[in-house]
C-alpha cells in the first residue's frame, strides 16, 4: 500500500530534479546578461513613452543611457528629478548638468474672425481630414485650422483649442514633439522653455497674399530682423524666424513688429502670450 | 424567373434623370479659359507655352515624361494670359494656364485625323489625343489599352450604367453619337484585337438600349446587356462581376481578370478623333440641381469656367447651397465658381438649402445598414470608429484600402455619420503610415 504511494511521488520527484537541474545548467550556459541597472534607471522613468529624448520609447532610453549611447539629461517630461536619480544609479556627477526644457509653440494667431474661411465645413472634426478637401477651409493654406489633432495626440493634456486656434498650455507641456508629428499644417514648434519669443505665422507668401486672407499674419517687412541685435531672427520666405539658440530675450523685435505677430509668452505657466493680438 | 444582371450589395437611389430627352447645347466661346496641368490620375504636365505667348485650338500646351500621364491641349484660339497655380480637391497647387480667348477658334496646324494601320500606332494617336477616362475617374486611355504583354485581354466593356443620379451626359451621347460610338468600338476591337464586346447599360435607359442594340445587330461580337438599375452598377469592379462573373481581386486591375472597361463617351471620342483629329478639348456636361434655372445638357470647352456654364443655364434659382462637380454620390463639392469644367467633368449640380442640406450627425445605432449597403462588403462602421482614434491595426484589419469610395454606407447611414469621409481619413493615415515607415527605413540604411 505504502509503495503504490511511494514509487510515484519517487518518479516524479527524481523527474522534478533532473528537469530543474536541466533548467539551472541551461540558463547558466545560455544566460543573456542584462545589465541591472537598466532596469532601475528604466523604473524612475516617467513611462510616459512620448520619445522626447529621441528613443523608442522610456526603454529604449533607459538602455542608451545605461549603455553610455545617450546623455542622461534628455528625458524633458521627468526634468531635473528624474535626471539625479539616473546619475545616482549610474554614478555619475549630476551637479553640472541640467535638462533642457522645452515647449511647444503654436505659430498661429489667427483665431477666430481674423483670417477669412474658404468654405463651410461640415464632416468629421479632424484636421487631417478637413485638409483633403481643398486643403482646408481656412483660407490662409499655413494657418490653424483649430480642429484639435494636436489636442488629441498630446500625451499631457497640454493642448486646447480655444477661438479656433490650438494653445498649448505650457506647464503642462513637456516638449515631447508627438502635436508636430500630426499637424498637417506643420505650425507647431519645439523650443526651449525660457525663450519667450515667437513669430505667431508661418505663411512664407508676400505680404499681400498674407493681408488677403488674414488681419494678423506676418508680412515680412523685415523691421524685426533689422532691429535683433543678435542676429537671431532671419526671413524664410516673406515670414520671420527666430533662432532660439541666438535669442536674447531682449523684446525689441515684439516692439517693432506693425501686426503685432510676434508675441511674448510667460516662462511655465499656463498664460497664453502676454500681448494679445489686437 | 428572369433575373437582371448585378452585384451584391448597394442602394437604391432616386435617378432624377430630368434632363435625358433634352438635346445637348454647344456654350460658346469664353472669354478667358483656366487650364490645369493635371486633367487626368497619373503625372501632372508641364506647361509647354509662355505668357503672351499665342495658342491655337488643339495645339498641346503641357506634357509630361511619365508614363501614367495625358497631354493637355488648348481649348480656344487666343494668348496666354497668365500661368498660375489653382487649388485642386486633394490640396495640392496644379500649375494652370489661363488663355485670353480671341473668339477666332484658328485651329492649330498639327490637328488632322492620325494615320493608324496597327496597334503602336493606334496607342499613340489615343495618347496624342489627350483621352482619360471620361467617366469620372480619369485614367489615361492609352495605358489601359496598352496592357502587359502577359495579360491576356478577352473582353472589352463599354460602360454606359450611368448609376448616378441626375447625370445623363453618357445618355445623350449614345442618342446623339451613335455612329461615333460603333467606330471607336470598331477601331478599339481591331487595333487591341478583343473580338468579344459588352456593352453594360442600366435598365432605365429603355430607348438607349434599344437603340444600341439595333446597331449592334449587324454586328459580330457586341453583346448589349440591360443591367438592374442599382447604385453603383458603373463602378469598373461591380460592372465586370455584372456582365462577366469575375471579381476583380483586391488591389488588382481590370486587366488582370482579362478586361479592358472603357466609358461609352471615351469610345464615342476614339471614334471621332480617327476621323477629325480633334483631340479631346471639349465635353458634354449635365447642369442640373433644385438651383438651377435651367437644367440642360451643355457641350462646354475645356477651361471654361463653372460660372460660365451656370450663366449659360439661366443662372441660379435661388442661392446655391451647395455646388457639386460630378455625380451627387461621389462628386465633389465646390467653394468658387472660378474652377473650370475638366476633362472627366461629367456633371454640374447646384442645389439649394433644403436640397443641399444633410441634417447634423447623430450616434451611430449600431443597425448594420451600411454593411448591406457596401458593395465590397466591408464594415464601414468598423472603419470609421478606427479611424477617428486612429487604431492602426484594426484600420488595416477591416480593409480600409479596398474601398472604392461610392458613398453607399454614408447615403444609407440613418445616423448621417459621414463615413466616406473617415474612410478617406483612413486611408490617407495608412498612407502616412507608411510613407513613415520608408523614411525611417531609409534613414537606418544610412546609419548603418
Amino acid at each position: 500500500m505504502l509503495q503504490e504511494i511511494l514509487i510515484p511521488v519517487a518518479i516524479l520527484g527524481g523527474l522534478g530534479l533532473f528537469f530543474g537541474l536541466c533548467l539551472s545548467y541551461a540558463s547558466k550556459k545560455f544566460g543573456v546578461k542584462v545589465d541591472e541597472r537598466i532596469g532601475k534607471v528604466r523604473d524612475v522613468l516617467p513611462g510616459a513613452n512620448c520619445g522626447a529624448c529621441g528613443f523608442t520609447g522610456c526603454d529604449g532610453y533607459a538602455e542608451a543611457v545605461v549603455s553610455g549611447n545617450a546623455d542622461i539629461n534628455k528625458c524633458t517630461v521627468g526634468g531635473r528629478d528624474v535626471m539625479v536619480s539616473i546619475g545616482e544609479i549610474l554614478g555619475k556627477d549630476t551637479s553640472t548638468s541640467s535638462v533642457e526644457c522645452k515647449v511647444g509653440r503654436v505659430m498661429c494667431g489667427a483665431d477666430n474672425g481674423k483670417t477669412r474661411t474658404k468654405y463651410d465645413y461640415s464632416g468629421i472634426k479632424d484636421c487631417t481630414a478637413a485638409t483633403a478637401l481643398y486643403g482646408g477651409p481656412t483660407a490662409c493654406m499655413y494657418g490653424c485650422i483649430g480642429m484639435g489633432d494636436c489636442a488629441k495626440a498630446c500625451p499631457f493634456g497640454a493642448i486646447v483649442v480655444e477661438r479656433g486656434v490650438a494653445r498649448v498650455l505650457a506647464a503642462k507641456c513637456k516638449g515631447c514633439g508627438k502635436c508636430v508629428e500630426v499637424c498637417p499644417r506643420n505650425i507647431i514648434k519645439i523650443v526651449p522653455k525660457e525663450k519667450q519669443y515667437t513669430v505667431r505665422c508661418n505663411n512664407p507668401q508676400r505680404g499681400n497674399f498674407v493681408m488677403k486672407v488674414c488681419k494678423v499674419g506676418c508680412i515680412g517687412c523685415r523691421k524685426c530682423s533689422k532691429v535683433c541685435e543678435a542676429g537671431a531672427i532671419t526671413n524664410d520666405g516673406f515670414v520671420a524666424r527666430i533662432n532660439p539658440e541666438l535669442c536674447t530675450n531682449c523684446g525689441k523685435c515684439m516692439e517693432v513688429c506693425p501686426n503685432h505677430v510676434i508675441n511674448k509668452y510667460p516662462v511655465c505657466s499656463d498664460e497664453g502670450p502676454a500681448a494679445v493680438n489686437e | 424567373m428572369f433575373v437582371k444582371k448585378s452585384f451584391s450589395g448597394g442602394v437604391e437611389v432616386p435617378h432624377f434623370k430630368n434632363t435625358e430627352n433634352i438635346q445637348t447645347e454647344k456654350i460658346g466661346v469664353p472669354d478667358e479659359v483656366i487650364i490645369p496641368m493635371q486633367q487626368h490620375s497619373g503625372a501632372p504636365c508641364k506647361p509647354t507655352v509662355k505668357e503672351g505667348e499665342p495658342v491655337k485650338v488643339g495645339q498641346v500646351i503641357g506634357i509630361s515624361e511619365s508614363f501614367i500621364s495625358a497631354p493637355i491641349h488648348s481649348s480656344v484660339s487666343g494668348t496666354v494670359a497668365d500661368i498660375s497655380s489653382m487649388i485642386f480637391p486633394d490640396g495640392r497647387y496644379v500649375a494652370t494656364v489661363v488663355i485670353k480667348a480671341d473668339g477666332k477658334q484658328d485651329i492649330h496646324e498639327d490637328v488632322k485625323p492620325p494615320i493608324c494601320t496597327n496597334k503602336e500606332e493606334f496607342i499613340e494617336a489615343v495618347k496624342n489625343s489627350g483621352l482619360v477616362g471620361l467617366g469620372g475617374a480619369g485614367f489615361p486611355a492609352h495605358v489601359k489599352l496598352n496592357p502587359p504583354k502577359d495579360k491576356n485581354i478577352d473582353t472589352l466593356i463599354i460602360n454606359a450604367a450611368e448609376c448616378e443620379p441626375f447625370i445623363t451626359s453618357d445618355y445623350r451621347e449614345i442618342m446623339e453619337n451613335s455612329a461615333d460610338i460603333m467606330d471607336g468600338i470598331d477601331a478599339v476591337t481591331k487595333f487591341i484585337g478583343v473580338s468579344n464586346v459588352i456593352i453594360g447599360i442600366e435598365d432605365n435607359k429603355p430607348e438607349a438600349i434599344s437603340l444600341l442594340k439595333k446597331l449592334a445587330a449587324g454586328k459580330k461580337g457586341i453583346d448589349v446587356k440591360a443591367l438592374r438599375t442599382r447604385y453603383p452598377q458603373g463602378a469598373e469592379k461591380m460592372l465586370i462581376y455584372a456582365l462577366t462573373g469575375r471579381k476583380v481581386p483586391p488591389g488588382k486591375l481590370p486587366m488582370d481578370v482579362g478586361v479592358i472597361v472603357m466609358n461609352i463617351t471615351s469610345v464615342g471620342f476614339v471614334g471621332r478623333y480617327l476621323k477629325d483629329g480633334m483631340p479631346l478639348i471639349k465635353k458634354r456636361v449635365t447642369v442640373d440641381g433644385s438651383a438651377v434655372n435651367r437644367p440642360s445638357n451643355v457641350e462646354a470647352l475645356i477651361g471654361t469656367k463653372l460660372s460660365d456654364v451656370f450663366d449659360f443655364c439661366g443662372g441660379f434659382k435661388t442661392e446655391p447651397f451647395k455646388i457639386i462637380m460630378g455625380g451627387p454620390m461621389m462628386g465633389i463639392a465646390q467653394y468658387t465658381l472660378d474652377a473650370p469644367v475638366m476633362k472627366y467633368t461629367n456633371a454640374l449640380l447646384a442645389f439649394d438649402k433644403t436640397f443641399g442640406n444633410v441634417p447634423p450627425e447623430t450616434a451611430c445605432i449600431r443597425c448594420g445598414r451600411c454593411y448591406r449597403a457596401c458593395p465590397v462588403n466591408l464594415m464601414p462602421l468598423h472603419i470609421n470608429r478606427a479611424a477617428l482614434v486612429e487604431d492602426m491595426d484594426a484600420l488595416h484589419k477591416y480593409h480600409t484600402m479596398d474601398c472604392i469610395e461610392c458613398g453607399c454606407c454614408a447615403y444609407s447611414c440613418p445616423a448621417r455619420i459621414p463615413l466616406v469621409q473617415s474612410i478617406r481619413l483612413g486611408k490617407t493615415l495608412i498612407k502616412k503610415a507608411q510613407a513613415k515607415a520608408k523614411k525611417d527605413e531609409s534613414q537606418k540604411d544610412v546609419k548603418s
